[in-house]
């Protein structure tokens, strides 16, 4: 089951590379005919666009990897690794755009969620004696293909709406929506504070990406002032995430269900 | 007037700075004169922005900027700023006092309490007087973001199970709607990039003023991601989850703050992607979808209000309600109705943190949450009893007070507008949530339904681990005396199969915080809730409580002095609200009509 979902994404992910080639068969995926559709010519895609794009698809499959990794420390890691592949376009788009602010973006980024957050996150678990989150509310299979048809509408639907300009790689931006969605569905369907937590930060991942496409120029203070709030949360994750293993003597939130009504 | 701008802002910066050193009774002194003079500042605003031509506006230090919308959801934080400031006085009074008695360890805990209490506050309310006054998009994002990670630890600081479930989903659910929120204020910097060049800060008055070169389909996404995003921290349905149990489940104080200010404070993020979506898009389609996020708001709470059995729970959703009639009021669109919306701020602020301090009397009082426990409450709080009554009746647009006139307005404008399915739908909806209220209220206050219940200390309910108040003098065990999650325990079902056990589990008394909670419930034993009983610090409290109250059981005069002046500044805003105010209020509605720029 698990193969033929990851053959699913491994055609999604490809349907947004293809934009990196030049389309000249009748076979364009349905993001590049959006693209022709709506400028009405074929246009051929940049460098920029296309390595910008695939950044974005990496940083969408390493969101569904997170979703079917079961060990806390391994979710963190692979948000580590979505962070290095946000802070590499960072560095793509502040070269394709020549926007120098961004490359100190860059290193911020690297240094505070590839760095920083990470070993936080590790810190906060070093007493946890647990190592695999709990089970989801489905089976990973399901969760894959809930996950499948959550990203495929925010990719289309993004696309749909034809926003676009000449400097915009178009499928990026639909593909960081997806990503947006995609962490909805591993904090929902993921029982546990850290995959929960894990979740949000890969949110706040997927809106970087977003922001890196759209909004390239955003001052640099803005940036920062994003990343720094970031932080923070994280801070206040672990202190909750702390708070809640100490009195419930597990990672699990199933416990979470008193207050109703 | 940029000197009082700043002033605003870096007055409670002191009071942080001043809690992080001294001791509480110093911080709590700075505290509130920190809250009172902000409240003053916000004051002289009103004639210093609402006395000139609409849309004048003050700036200063480049990135703060008060136009006559941005003063009135200043005035309604600094004076829920002041008043909880001087309420926490009253409300940490009983366990200062036990605290100094006992010594050692306790007070050394309870005055660590007390630092994260005061500081997390001031940090609290300086983020939410930050928010409207910095200028720019971005910057308010930051600003609310704040806003969520302080009070996330404002709400878990009692340290009970209930308090960390709480602050868990607040947390959670918050940030994940502002990172939705970051969505849309990233989309409308694409947006206004497309008029202003890749590279501009999102100032506001730029962006509205190119807004009609705006593209238009990014506007309206971003304004939708804005509700969404911004609605989450509003709680409006369907993303009003977390505000119940935050609500619930914070101290009294902060509740009142969450309310009264943090809500509203997230609205005016709404507001200001709606003066850009207005310029641009025209008002069909911002105000339709204000007005269905409104409507369904205003029908969940309406509901949920009826079956309450949570005195705070009943205000958080009566919140709710409140947020959906501001945002119904905003789809009218008529002057008229926007000046409503902006009064309802303001009258709301005072009305919602009347009823959170009058009921986090009634909390103290009576050791419990529950609507079904407390009774009698006029007879036994000779001050707060009615306070509180008067709070629901204002809560429910009763003339003379302010809500009666601001939704008056709304409903007026909404006739003036044509707009009358939904001017009907709002006047429905609010008298079956009023009905809601007053029922409960009815019962809390005048009802003395224990023939039995005297007003001694010892009759104060204990609860269970599951928050649900127990009555000691039952003469038979309750089903709810077992927590679902405990059930499975068999050393827990014996302890707590009957009436003795309840009276021993006294887990914790409502009131109680983060002093006595220094062995959280989860890791105790089940034996050691027995034995507990001869010396369980909850008891000590309300012993405490019992000793020292004053008057004819009102636990403090520092709990009373705030929601008087509450019910004076309602009636203010209801009977006649001064001229500058007025002015300033028509000035804010003026520039969601898109008046001026």
């Amino acid at each position: 089951m698990l193969d033929v979902t990851l053959t699913h994404l491994a055609t999604l992910g490809s349907s947004a590379a293809a934009s990196t080639a030049p389309i000249q068969t009748g076979s364009a995926v349905a993001s590049t005919m959006h693209v022709v559709a709506a400028t009405g010519v074929a246009v051929v895609p940049t460098v920029f666009e296309g390595a910008a794009n695939t950044v974005a698809v990496i940083v969408l499959l390493l969101e569904f990897m997170m979703l079917r990794t079961a060990l806390f420390r391994a979710q963190i890691r692979l948000y580590a690794f979505q962070s290095l592949a946000v802070s590499v376009l960072a560095v793509v788009v502040a070269a394709g755009r020549d926007i120098p602010e961004l490359y100190v973006l860059a290193v911020v980024s690297l240094l505070l969620k590839v760095i920083i957050v990470p070993r936080v996150m590790l810190r906060f678990l070093r007493d946890s004696r647990a190592e695999i989150a709990g089970s989801g509310a489905l089976g990973v299979a399901s969760e894959i293909i809930l996950a499948l048809v959550v990203a495929g509408f925010g990719f289309f639907t993004v696309g749909a709406l034809g926003i676009q300009s000449p400097v915009l790689p178009t499928a990026a931006l639909g593909l960081s929506f997806a990503v947006v969605l995609v962490s909805f569905v591993l904090m929902i369907v993921r029982r546990d504070v850290v995959s929960q937590a894990v979740g949000f930060f890969s949110l706040e991942n997927g809106v970087s990406l977003a922001s890196l496409v759209v909004a390239a120029g955003l001052p640099l203070i803005l940036e920062v002032a994003f990343l720094f709030d970031l932080l923070v949360a994280v801070v206040v994750f672990g202190v909750l995430i702390r708070v809640h293993q100490t009195r419930s003597s597990s990672l699990s939130t199933v416990s979470l269900n008193r207050l109703r009504g | 007037m940029n000197v009082v701008l700043l002033l605003i802002v870096v007055l409670p910066l002191l009071a942080i700075a001043v809690g992080l050193v001294v001791g509480r009774r110093v911080t709590q002194l700075v505290t509130g004169l920190s809250g009172i003079a902000t409240f003053g500042l916000a004051m002289a605003l009103i004639p210093g922005v609402g006395g000139h031509e609409i849309g004048h506006r003050v700036s200063a230090i480049g990135i703060l900027r008060a136009d006559s919308l941005s003063v009135v959801f200043v005035l309604a934080t600094s004076f829920l700023y002041a008043a909880t400031a001087i309420y926490s006085v009253g409300y940490l009074a009983a366990e200062a006092r036990l605290a100094e008695r006992l010594g050692g360890d306790e007070a050394a805990e309870f005055a660590r309490y007390s630092r994260r209490f005061y500081v997390g506050m001031n940090i609290f309310a300086w983020s939410m007087l930050c928010a409207p006054l910095v200028n720019g998009l971005a910057l308010l994002w930051v600003a609310i973001e704040i806003t969520t990670v302080v009070s996330a630890l404002l709400v878990a600081i009692d340290n009970t199970e209930g308090a960390t479930e709480a602050a868990w989903k607040y947390v959670l659910i918050a940030s994940s709607g502002l990172g939705i929120a970051l969505l849309a204020t990233i989309v409308m910097y694409y947006a206004g990039a497309q008029a202003m060049g890749q590279s501009y800060d999102l100032a506001f008055d730029p962006l509205i003023q190119s807004a009609h070169d705006l593209p238009a389909t990014p506007v309206r996404l971003a304004f939708v991601l804005a509700v969404v995003g911004f609605g989450t921290k509003v709680g409006l349905f369907p993303v009003h989850t977390w505000l119940p149990d935050a609500h619930a489940e914070a101290p009294t104080p902060v509740s009142a703050l969450l309310s009264g200010s943090l809500l509203a404070v997230s609205f005016y993020a709404i507001l200001r992607f709606y003066q850009v979506a207005l310029a641009r898009l025209g008002p069909a389609f911002p105000q339709n979808v204000l007005l269905v996020f409104g409507v369904l708001s205003l029908l969940l709470a309406a509901l949920y209000v009826i079956d309450q059995n949570d005195i705070k729970r009943l205000l958080a959703y009566s919140s709710v309600e409140h947020m959906g009639i501001l945002a119904i009021g905003v789809s009218f669109g008529a002057p008229l109705a926007l000046t409503g919306v902006l009064l309802h701020v303001l009258a709301h602020a005072a009305a919602k943190g009347n009823a959170f301090m009058g009921a986090g009397v009634l909390v103290r009082a009576y050791g419990t949450k529950s609507l079904t426990t407390i009774r009698g409450g006029l007879d036994r709080l000779p001050w707060s009893g009615p306070l509180f009554l008067i709070a629901i009746l204002a809560l429910s647009a009763f003339p003379p007070f302010g809500i009666f006139r601001s939704e008056f307005e709304i409903v007026a404008g909404g006739l003036q507008a044509s707009r009358h399915t939904g001017a009907v739908i709002l006047v429905a909806l609010v008298t079956l949530a009023f009905m809601g209220l007053g029922l409960a209220t009815t019962r809390i206050l005048f009802h003395s339904s224990h023939p039995d219940s005297s007003t001694h200390p010892d009759d104060i309910p204990a609860h269970d681990d599951d928050g649900q108040a127990v009555d000691v003098r039952a003469t038979r065990p309750r089903t709810t005396l077992v927590p679902p999650h405990n059930s499975n325990n068999p050393d827990t079902d014996t302890v707590l199969s009957g009436v003795a056990a309840a009276t021993a589990t006294s887990v914790r008394v409502t009131s109680a915080r983060g002093l006595f909670a220094a062995h959280p419930a989860g890791a105790r034993q089940p034996g050691e809730r027995v034995s507990a009983a001869a010396d369980d610090p909850n008891e000590r409290l309300v012993d405490e409580m019992a000793r020292t109250s004053s008057g004819r059981g009102e636990p403090s005069i520092w709990m009373v002095i705030p929601p008087v002046v509450g019910v004076l500044i309602l009636l203010v805003l209801g009977v006649h609200p001064p001229a500058a105010l007025v002015e300033l209020l028509e000035h804010g509605a003026a520039l969601l009509v898109g008046g001026a720029q």
